[in-house]
């Protein structure tokens, strides 16, 4: 059996009476997208510090890649990557001087260092500005220069805190399409630190959601959208004409159908009380004759999980 | 040790360093006026003390000084005599400010300034440990500061040359006490600076902040300048070697401390 890439058990750290982690215990499998999300203050990057072995735990255990990162900081970062949240370039090097100096202290083979920066510096779309004062970027550059500087050494886990954060959508999708290409094609596992919750729907195969330090949520999209969501909405279209009948017949069924039923031109959406719930309102409505052209449920999203736990914790 | 990343950090820090004006600007005044400017100024002020009636008061300074400094100056001229008091002696305690500023306002911009420009996080991620890191910030400050002193006192050599020439007629700096002022105490004063600042940028919020608070380490050097002008020591070569040597042992003593807090989970709060 393939041993996982992270593994943390029991892992916290208070800082004085705060606690940032608390008894935080998961696995990460290698070459997957790990979803880590939850608002300020939850503990996503005083994780993605205690991963790198850059702040000690209070308690606890964590291996990346199979190495302490308490003990073997130094060979561990050499094989993970960060982005920060803020992009922590130097603005008065150029683009080329800021990867250059990070290929010196990654211990890049001499040779290949100019190829490689070069590299990078063309698939971010930098190339025509590599030789300008980092000062001078955009928003959306500055953080592209940040991941190149990231991948440069070639991690085998690549943690990002908020990649996307205040980029607009073009340069986001590109950030993303990329996450996705590292993963899927090139076989790099990635910690990825969000409050975007679209982005980690559409990204991650697994999340996990922090609450105060505290894990309140693990597993895929979509079993945490059953697991969370209890309700359920359904996109309903029947025959025009029997639309007011439909309407009274629902009112009726408080039991399957919660909250006032919402029209648009001839389809009503429905809020029901859950996945059960389908069969049983199909049945009552074809007993009572009506005409049922479409009754289609509406996926819930991470958005509404992370909404459900966040009124559970409160 | 990573000497590759140390000397690529060192690089990295002077190249930012050197683009800051509040790093530059201090650098090239204070040398250009002290050891540029002040030795003409002074011997241009000597050429008057006997039109204006001054030698008496002069005379009154020197009587003042130490017996082995009055042995020093016995082979010159009362106006020779100013010259060389002024200009070897009373000037000696001053040029280290030099090694002292550089590497203070240095390590401000290393240490305090990478705290206020956010670039340590990214740093602190990467495979070099914190004794490399530490190595890293103190060599290319203290290389600088060296250099930039070494320099300052080759043109302050060719200035009081200069400048004495019309009055003394023959090259007199440096003497032996500069030699030794120069490679045994400046390396120790900037190390001083350094690790001063050290302390200073944890505490510190900017670069200015830091170079403020750590400004104070001037002030020994000070006490040594007024102590020289009101004759209660002089810069003898002796006094020079106990002076570096004590001022050695505060470095490591403050290194050791130094080193002992620069840790990667603490300048993820304090840096």
């Amino acid at each position: 059996m393939i041993s996982p890439v992270i593994q943390t058990s029991s892992l916290t750290r208070h800082f004085g009476e705060i606690k940032a982690v608390d008894q935080l215990t998961l696995e990460v499998q290698a070459g997957e997208i790990f979803g880590f999300l939850g608002h300020n203050g939850a503990g996503k990057t005083t994780t993605v510090r205690l991963l790198n072995g850059v702040i000690e735990a209070t308690s606890g255990e964590a291996r990346v890649l199979g190495l302490n990162p308490q003990t073997q900081g130094s060979a561990l970062r050499a094989r993970t990557g960060v982005l920060t949240e803020t992009p922590s370039l130097d603005e008065r090097l150029t683009a080329r001087d800021n990867l250059s100096i990070y290929a010196d202290l990654y211990n890049f083979p001499r040779a290949d260092v100019s190829a490689r920066v070069h590299f990078l510096l063309t698939e971010f779309e930098l190339a025509e500005r590599a030789d300008e004062k980092v000062a001078g970027y955009s928003k959306g550059m500055k953080q592209r220069l940040a991941l190149a500087r990231a991948l440069l050494h070639k991690p085998e886990v690549l943690f990002l805190d908020e990649p996307t954060s205040g980029l607009d959508p073009v340069a986001a999708r590109h950030v993303n399409d990329l996450v996705e290409h590292l993963a899927r094609r090139e076989g790099c596992t990635v910690f990825l630190c969000t409050h975007n919750l679209v982005e980690a729907q559409k990204l991650c195969d697994r999340v996990a959601v922090m609450e105060h330090g505290h894990l309140v949520a693990l597993g895929t999209p979509s079993d945490l959208t059953r697991q969370y969501v209890k309700r359920l909405d359904v996109d309903l279209e029947v025959d025009p004409t029997q639309i007011e009948l439909v309407l009274q017949i629902v009112q009726g069924l408080p039991q399957l159908v919660s909250g006032p039923p919402k029209r648009k031109k001839d389809m009503l959406t429905l809020t029901l009380s859950g996945r059960k719930a389908i069969p049983e309102l199909l049945h009552i409505l074809v007993q009572k004759g009506l005409h049922v052209y479409r009754l289609a449920p509406q996926e819930a999203n991470l958005e509404e999980v992370y909404f459900a736990l966040h009124g559970n914790t409160q | 040790m990573n000497t590759r990343a140390i000397f690529a950090i060192a690089r990295k820090d002077l190249k930012v360093a050197i683009q800051n004006k509040g790093v530059v600007l201090p650098i090239i005044i204070l040398p250009l006026v002290l050891f540029v400017i002040l030795p003409w100024i002074m011997v241009y002020a000597s050429s008057f003390t006997e039109t204006t009636g001054a030698s008496n008061d002069i005379g009154e300074l020197l009587a003042r000084m130490p017996a082995g400094l009055l042995h020093e100056l016995s082979g010159f001229t009362p106006n020779q005599q100013l010259i060389v008091f002024s200009l070897v002696y009373m000037l000696a305690p001053m040029f280290l400010i030099m090694p002292l500023m550089v590497s203070s306002v240095l390590a401000a911009d290393s240490f305090a300034g990478e705290k206020e420009r956010k670039t340590l996080e990214a740093l602190l991620y990467t495979p070099i440990t914190d004794r490399e890191l530490f190595a890293a910030k103190l060599l290319g400050s203290w290389t600088t500061a060296l250099a930039v002193t070494v320099l300052s006192f080759i043109v302050y050599a060719v200035m009081v040359n200069a400048a004495g020439w019309q009055s003394i007629g023959r090259i007199f700096f440096p003497n032996w006490m500069w030699i030794a002022l120069v490679v045994w105490v400046t390396p120790a004063v900037a190390g001083l600076g350094l690790v001063v600042m050290v302390f200073a940028s944890a505490r510190a919020q900017g670069f200015q902040d830091a170079y403020q608070t750590g400004g104070l380490v001037v002030l020994p050097v000070i006490a040594l300048m007024i102590g020289q002008v009101s004759g209660v020591m002089y810069f003898s070569l002796s006094v020079v070697m106990i002076v570096g040597l004590a001022i050695w042992l505060i470095d490591a003593v403050l290194l050791w401390f130094a080193s002992k807090s620069f840790r990667r989970s603490q300048l993820m709060t304090k840096f």
